[in-house]
């Protein structure tokens, strides 16, 4: 809880207890749901505006008829009550009537969802794998998987320096695909239920481990569009957003060639000889990406559910067993497997552990090289 | 010889037993009313100042009161405890009292279970909340507990989570049964089905609701205890198993459940409207009717919870058109509040007005749940704020309200006094703001693209959040105002007549103000 937060307090109260006076703020506006940008979510759109209007006249038309009787029954005008109380077909008309206006809504309904379960391949084909607390992106017809993680600054989000315009909506990495093209994302997940939303795509489907369920979309406008995950997914819930780019092809082709390139070098790094200190530059990030929610930045976990890594005898002199906990994560437990990681992050990130917090000094301070996990990949006999 | 004459001599003067044991070892209807309804207010504050706690981090973006592991223990704590803790054992509190009294019963059929319904509640409200202290921190999966996040992944506190929704289950299942076994055989003559009054009903349908689906919620608890302990895999997909069939089970208990939380209130809503319109309640009989329907159609509907799950387009459709249907019974009961309060001669004492602040609110409610049944709409609506907003306006201005309008009804009866009339309108409309301007701008929030169960958001949602936050603390502090009003009432005040409300019926206002310990030992003539 940082000072400037109850510096500010009184004069947000200020502005809160003032909500007209302050017109310039656009967020008062934030009021319904946005269009979209396919033909789907356009539809969606219109389905949600003319279900809202059929149930403010609903609610206009019973609330008139309430407040006019509480305006004009009162004891005072009307000090002796009708003695009527049963109708049969008043009864059978609203009944039948509400019956009619909901087959009025049940029919557009029924005929968009009948869009939207269109199952067939896409152009693209985009399996999307969401992890605690990450999605994972696997471009099925190019080979190219890569992680999507949060990019916000921890220090906005503990309010230690202003917020920016994209606050907890942006990633390190957003997922690309082309103009006008279907793309169709196969949706699962790794550890626990999450669920990938996109509004300006209208697409929300859950991430279920051991499921793949589908959606496609179709975007004919470029731009970056902007999503979340709306299933509870642990701790880190609020913070796994999903940031789409929509680019014409032709840079759609650059970036799938770039995504190649950068695979291949990474692969050259796996052969290349690493000394301990390079290993743990590495490693800061991986750790400060992949391992931070749970094991803290200090190494100390949090006690009764995540383990502490500084002090670990497995850290400290374990080599081989430590390197067997992330290919295959604990059975029973939240450690994941971090398989999908590459060699050389897995070994940077093995040996940060190993070298901080005082792990080296008071283990054997052996350090993991990638070729320890290509080693570790090999068929065993 | 002479001790039987010396107990029945006792028989005359038969009134409550002195000091604590008058509560531990009570078999009489009203005290465990009594006790059910003081312990639902008890666990009502402590659910709403875990809901304080959340609307105080999200007054603004950033985290600034509490972790995100701690945020989530009070979102699962928050949901548990108002739902099993709040608003069932108030109505069951107010069956406890009002069933014989209305059906010219002498107690409840079952007096002894009834004592060890209520007394199991405290140990597993104990249970859930001593889980807080625990290493690991309490239940953080949400109130919905869906699997793998509560069984794998879950804290250790889990096994006690566990314990608990078992005993309240059992709880649960014993009151349902004592009230369908008085209900059933312990009507004075003359107390037809027919002529039941409609909290009578309500709550024998409520009751047989309990009774069909608390052991479903028992079974998705026990596979999980299975799953976490025993090496099953019935939610584990590495195992085998299938995550989403929790979800089946979960809801399959779950929708009904939600009407177990408001059918009581159509009940109790239907007797206020009509006392102070001074009119008798128009169409009965399709009341009774309309209850019936929803009941039975809360079965075929729990997957509209799991449009997003991946279900087949069929099963979409199916509950879809299910889901609208209810529409239709609901509707009948408001027309029929409507009409019972049109030509009537009105007043607005402080019941009434929650009444009708039900109706409307209720209403507003149940428009949103219409619009969240619509499947492609749903997709954008689904797990966001405009759920959060939906539910809430069905169960606080809902549900609560409808208590809230029952104690201020009944309290006269239950304790000889008048409340105090200022003061209640006080209560009411601080209430009534504090729930609108809490609740309706997360109408905005959820359409605007926020999801529930997120400690931190995105600025865009900054504004309205704040709202929200402003008017929860109204609402929360309002409602020591009503603890205030109801012990004035317990300890004086101006004295009720038998009869309190000038348009009241049925036979709880026979007998005298406070109603004596034991009531209708002689079963009342009814015409």
């Amino acid at each position: 809880m940082s000072l400037k937060y109850f510096q500010n307090l009184p004069l947000k109260i200020f502005s809160a207890l003032f909500v007209f006076a302050s017109p310039m703020q656009a967020d008062w506006f934030a009021l319904n749901m946005t269009r979209g940008v396919t033909d789907i979510s356009n539809e969606v759109f219109e389905l949600h505006m003319l279900i809202f209007w059929i149930c403010v006249a609903i609610g206009v038309v019973v609330f008139s008829v309430m407040f006019y009787s509480m305006y004009a029954h009162t004891k005072k005008k009307n000090p002796v009550a009708a003695s009527f109380h049963e109708n049969h077909k008043l009864e059978i008309a609203w009944t039948i009537v509400p019956f009619l206006i909901l087959i009025a809504m049940a029919v557009p309904a029924s005929k968009t969802l009948v869009k939207i379960y269109d199952d067939e391949a896409g152009d693209v084909n985009i399996q999307v794998t969401g992890y605690q607390w990450k999605w994972q992106y696997n471009y099925l017809e190019d080979d190219i998987s890569f992680f999507s993680n949060l990019s916000t600054d921890m220090d906005e989000i503990n309010n230690l320096v202003p917020k920016g315009e994209n606050y907890l909506q942006e990633v390190d990495e957003m997922v690309v695909i082309p103009a006008g093209k279907k793309v169709r994302f196969l949706i699962t997940a790794n550890d626990v239920i999450h669920s990938w939303w996109m509004p300006a795509f209208a697409i929300k489907q859950d991430a279920i481990p051991g499921f793949v369920n589908t959606a496609w979309t179709k975007v004919d406008k470029p731009g970056v569009y902007r999503g979340k995950c709306t299933e509870l997914c642990g701790k880190n819930h609020g913070f796994m957003p999903i940031v789409v780019k929509v680019v014409e092809q032709e840079e759609y082709d650059q970036w799938v060639n770039g995504k190649k390139q950068a695979a291949i070098q990474m692969a050259e790094l796996t052969t290349k000889d690493w000394t301990a200190q390079e290993l743990v530059e590495r490693g800061e990030s991986v750790y400060a990406v992949n391992c931070v929610a749970c094991h803290q930045t200090n190494g100390q976990g949090i006690p009764g559910i995540f383990p502490a890594l500084a002090g670990s005898d497995i850290v400290m002199n374990q080599k081989d067993k430590n390197i067997e906990i992330l290919m295959e994560g604990v059975q029973g437990a939240a450690m994941n497997s971090f398989s999908y990681l590459s060699e050389v992050e897995l070994a940077a990130v093995i040996t940060y552990t190993r070298q901080s917090w005082g792990n080296a000094e008071n283990g054997d301070g052996e350090i993991v090289v990638p070729k320890d996990i290509v080693d570790y990949k090999k068929p065993k006999i | 010889m002479s001790a039987v004459i010396e107990n029945h001599h006792d028989d005359h003067h038969h009134g409550p037993a002195k000091g604590l044991t008058r509560w531990l070892y009570t078999t009489n209807h009203k005290d465990i009313g009594t006790l059910y309804l003081w312990f639902s207010f008890a666990m009502f504050l402590i659910g709403g100042a875990m809901a304080l706690v959340i609307r105080a981090e999200l007054f603004q973006p950033g985290m600034q009161i509490v972790e995100p592991e701690f945020y989530n223990q009070m979102i699962t704590l928050h949901g548990l405890i108002m739902i099993f803790g709040g608003v069932m054992p108030a109505f069951v509190g107010l069956a406890n009292w009002l069933v014989p009294m209305m059906i010219g019963a002498p107690d409840m059929a079952l007096p002894r279970m009834n004592n060890l319904s209520f007394w199991i509640l405290p140990f597993a409200f104990f249970i859930l909340l001593s889980s807080l202290f625990m290493e690991g921190g309490a239940p953080n999966f949400g109130w919905t507990f869906y699997a793998p996040l509560s069984t794998t992944y879950a804290p250790p506190s889990v096994t006690f989570f566990i314990f608990s929704v078992h005993i309240m289950g059992a709880s649960s299942i014993m009151g349902a049964i004592n009230v369908v076994v008085t209900i059933m055989n312990m009507r004075a003559p003359g107390v037809t089905l027919m002529k039941m009054p409609l909290f009578v009903w309500s709550w024998l349908i409520t009751a047989y609701l309990l009774i069909a689906v608390m052991p479903v919620l028992a079974g998705a608890v026990t596979m999980m205890l299975m799953d976490i302990h025993f090496g099953t895999s019935f939610f584990n997909a590495a195992g085998g198993g299938d995550p989403v069939l929790f979800q089946h089970i979960f809801w399959f208990f779950g929708h009904p459940e939600v009407y177990i939380m408001i059918l009581p209130a159509f009940g109790i809503v239907s007797h206020i409207i009509e006392t102070f319109s001074r009119k008798q309640l128009f169409g009965y009989s399709s009341m009774v009717w309309a209850m019936l329907s929803i009941a039975i159609l809360s079965f075929v509907v729990w997957a509209h919870h799991m449009f997003t799950v991946g279900l087949p387009l069929a099963a979409e459709l199916f509950f879809m058109w299910a889901t609208m249907l209810i529409a239709v019974p609901t509707g009948v009961k408001v027309f029929n509040w409507v009409a019972t309060m049109f030509k009537g001669s009105l007043t607005f004492e402080t019941p009434m007005l929650f009444a009708i602040a039900f109706v409307v609110l209720f209403t507003i409610g149940g428009l949103s749940g219409l619009m969240l049944a619509i499947v492609p709409a749903d997709f954008q609506y689904h797990d966001t704020y405009f759920v959060v907003a939906h539910f809430h306006y069905v169960l606080v201005p809902g549900a609560i309200f409808s208590i809230m309008a029952a104690v201020y009804y009944w309290i006269p009866k239950w304790s000889g006094n008048m409340y105090d009339e200022r003061l209640g309108k006080l209560h009411f409309w601080l209430s009534f703001i504090g729930v609108n301007v809490t609740f309706f701008p997360q109408h905005f929030i959820g359409l605007a693209g926020m999801p529930r169960r997120y400690p931190d958001y995105a600025l865009q949602f900054a504004d309205w959040n704040m709202v929200s936050s402003v008017g929860a603390f109204l609402f929360g502090v309002s409602q020591i105002l009503f603890l205030f009003i109801v012990l004035k009432t317990v300890m004086g005040g101006k004295k009720a007549t038998d009869q309190v409300w000038e348009g009241a019926r049925g036979l709880e206002w026979t007998v005298a103000s406070p109603a004596p310990y034991h009531t209708f030992t002689t079963p009342p003539k009814v015409d």
